[in-house]
């Protein structure tokens, strides 16, 4: 018993031919579109790439453009095939392998969703690099003149002020570490020696953040110093003051931004999926109908057409028989081989 | 004496007909180009309106809509009467159109180009128009409680960071300003009234920048407060110091980046105008090849184009005659009839 036949004409195959191949041309488009989009998140990852850990994984950028190329190709040729079948003498030449393009394209369509499926999931591996990178970033603000590092200075003034945040979790993380090199500390002077002394590791530490830090919004101008401190500066207030400095942490400012990029592309991959599900049924039903022509001589013949030829159930223990047979036919052979050698 | 005379055979003509539609075509896109053009100007212009004093910029961005505008329209017409061309049954229903079509597409063409000359003048005016907003924006950089200024510390800041720039000519503009707030100041302390006392207008002036003109590629944490005096500062000397803060002002930054902008859309408009006046040409030589052919039996003879009938001078008379006579009739009949009661 078929699965969901559909009765065709001449004029239903021709129309269900220049349909399928209609939608081929947007398939092949929407192809074009992952690609550009694993093309696109390959590229922010790299302009990002000092403030995550060396262990930053391109498997989803890389993932996603193979599998735009392969969406591309692979549509454009099933378009070929919709184009010829109007044709019943180019279409012969396809008639053999139609089968085997159809498994592939099963393929090609679980694998897109996996994709799909990954692009949400990416956001938990990205936490732990970004808060990792965020931290040695942090650490190594103030080496402008170590050789490998000498632009981590610029890239975390300049994140902070794109992104709008201070700091990994909030602004305090700046309070934890020396940003300030020692090149500009006088070490002769009280207060240097005093804030060295004050802690075990003689780092000079204070309660200020660096400029980009700073909060343009605000009505007045910006305290990075001594925050703290409510005495050192007039009619200020720490725990009220809102506005000073960016409140929200890098971390999860990236995160956010990179998780929102990644739900877009991945609900974009999801309909991708969908409309390459339906144009493999579509060239299915294409291949059926030409098939199962009343009279093969006439083109003009009634015909049908189906998405299986069994049911689900039928279909699979086929599938499942077929698997077993050909794991027997190796055995048969060793088997064969060894009874020759028994017997000689 | 005809200007620019041009034999056309038959074929000839066929030919300028079929090049002439593609041509037009190509004009018409070029008029959406236009336009589109116009469009971006005309929002980069106005997302920093508010360190501008006047819009006479706008000028540019608003001519080269309507030249766009207008191109739309006179190719359309340009492409419906080379398809008629080919028709010479069809051909002379454009017979009393094409005088004032004429008239009003040299117009709008002229006008393209004035477009490009203006961009490419404009400067001085633009740059006059952004010393009094930029002088305004300085100026009322602390009224963040006055209503209708409480943005220009705002616009100020992303301006600066924007634009890697600080202060209207240079930095020094900040140290002739009062840019702190009298709501953020202890006039209670020393300090305070002092520099409100050492100079006329009893402002708190100070030798110190905002933190937006800060420079994040500055190997060293950002000097802001301070900057003349080098013993305030460990390893200091604000003579050399080149990274510290922007040198560059803002005047400077904005008229280059406008000025950037104009040129190179001028240079894109000024192909157009080619376009379009080869168009009007080629479209000028079709209908008077054309016209000669009109009440003949047949139609492939050989006929003469040219480009005016009269000498320039003659021409232009013609048209600015039925312009002239019209503004001075309606004075004339005025005049006439109150004067001829008075007469009897």
């Amino acid at each position: 018993m078929v699965l969901m036949s559909v009765k065709f004409d001449l004029k239903k195959r021709v129309k269900l031919a220049q349909t399928v191949w209609f939608m081929y041309w947007f398939a092949v488009m929407g192809g074009v579109l992952v690609f550009s989009m694993g093309l696109f998140f390959k590229i922010e990852l790299r302009k990002r790439s000092e403030l995550m850990d060396n262990n930053e994984s391109h498997f989803l950028p890389n993932l996603l453009i193979l599998m735009g190329l392969i969406a591309c190709g692979i549509n454009a040729f099933g378009g070929k095939i919709c184009y010829d079948s109007l044709d019943p003498n180019k279409f012969v030449k396809w008639k053999s392998m139609l089968k085997s393009f159809l498994v592939l394209c099963m393929v090609l369509n679980s694998l897109l969703f996996i994709t799909a499926l990954l692009c949400f999931l990416t956001r938990i591996p990205l936490q732990f690099t970004l808060a990792e990178g965020l931290k040695n970033g942090m650490r190594y603000y103030k080496d402008t003149d170590t050789p490998g590092r000498c632009y981590m200075k610029r890239t975390l003034d300049l994140m902070q002020m794109e992104f709008r945040c201070c700091g990994n979790e909030n602004y305090r993380d700046w309070f934890e570490i020396q940003w300030v090199s020692n090149r500009y500390l006088d070490f002769g002077a009280k207060e240097v020696k005093d804030r060295i002394g004050s802690n075990v590791d003689g780092q000079y530490l204070m309660d200020g953040v660096p400029f980009s830090c700073c909060n343009p919004s605000s009505p007045r101008p910006c305290i990075q110093n001594q925050m703290t401190n409510n005495t050192a500066h007039y009619s200020y207030d720490h725990y009220t003051e809102e506005l000073n400095v960016w409140k929200r942490g890098c971390r999860d400012a990236m995160l956010s931004y990179y998780g929102g990029l990644m739900n877009t592309i991945g609900a974009l991959v999801l309909l991708v999926t969908i409309l390459e599900v339906a144009v493999t049924i579509g060239l299915q039903y294409v291949n059926s109908s030409l098939s199962t022509l009343a009279n093969p001589e006439d083109p003009e013949s009634e015909s049908e057409g189906w998405i299986l030829e069994k049911t689900v159930k039928e279909t699979f223990t086929d599938i499942m028989a077929t698997m077993k047979s050909m794991g027997k036919g190796t055995k048969v052979e060793e088997g064969g081989e060894a009874a020759v050698a028994t017997v000689s | 004496m005809v200007v620019m005379k041009m034999k056309f055979p038959f074929q000839k003509r066929v030919k300028l007909a079929q090049g002439l539609w593609l041509l037009s075509w190509c004009a018409a896109i070029s008029g959406a180009i236009t336009f589109s053009l116009g469009c971006i100007l005309k929002t980069e212009l106005r997302r920093r309106a508010e360190v501008m004093d006047n819009s006479d910029i706008h000028v540019v961005p608003n001519t080269l809509m309507i030249v766009g505008l207008a191109s739309l329209g006179i190719n359309y017409f340009a492409s419906k009467i080379c398809q008629d061309a080919l028709d010479a049954g069809r051909f002379p229903r454009w017979k009393n159109m094409l005088k004032p079509y004429f008239a009003v597409s040299c117009f709008f063409t002229v006008l393209m180009l004035l477009a490009v000359i203006m961009s490419f003048a404009m400067k001085g005016s633009l740059e006059s128009s952004l010393k009094v907003g930029l002088r305004n924006g300085i100026r009322f950089y602390k009224d963040t409680d006055t209503p209708g200024r409480c943005f220009q510390k705002q616009n100020i800041d992303r301006l600066q960071m924007d634009f890697h720039c600080c202060g209207n000519n240079d930095f020094r503009d900040w140290f002739e300003v009062q840019w702190i707030s009298n709501r953020y100041l202890d006039f209670s302390s020393k300090e305070v009234k002092d520099r409100i006392k050492s100079n006329v207008d009893g402002r708190y002036l100070l030798d110190g920048v905002p933190f937006s003109c800060c420079n994040p590629s500055s190997p060293r944490p950002c000097i802001q407060f301070q900057l003349t005096n080098n013993s305030a500062h460990y390893n200091y000397d604000y003579q050399t110091e080149e990274l510290n803060i922007y040198l560059r002002g803002c005047r400077e930054a904005l008229v280059h980046y406008y000025m950037g902008l104009m040129n190179a859309i001028g240079a894109g408009v000024l192909s157009v105008f080619l376009l379009q006046a080869s168009v009007l040409v080629s479209l000028r030589f079709l209908q008077t090849s054309m016209e000669a052919v009109a009440g003949n039996e047949n139609t492939e003879i050989e006929t003469e184009g040219y480009l005016l009938e009269k000498p320039l001078k003659e021409t232009i008379m013609e048209y600015i005659e039925p312009v002239m006579k019209f503004f001075l009739l309606t004075n004339q009949v005025e005049e006439g009839t109150p004067g001829a009661p008075a007469s009897t």
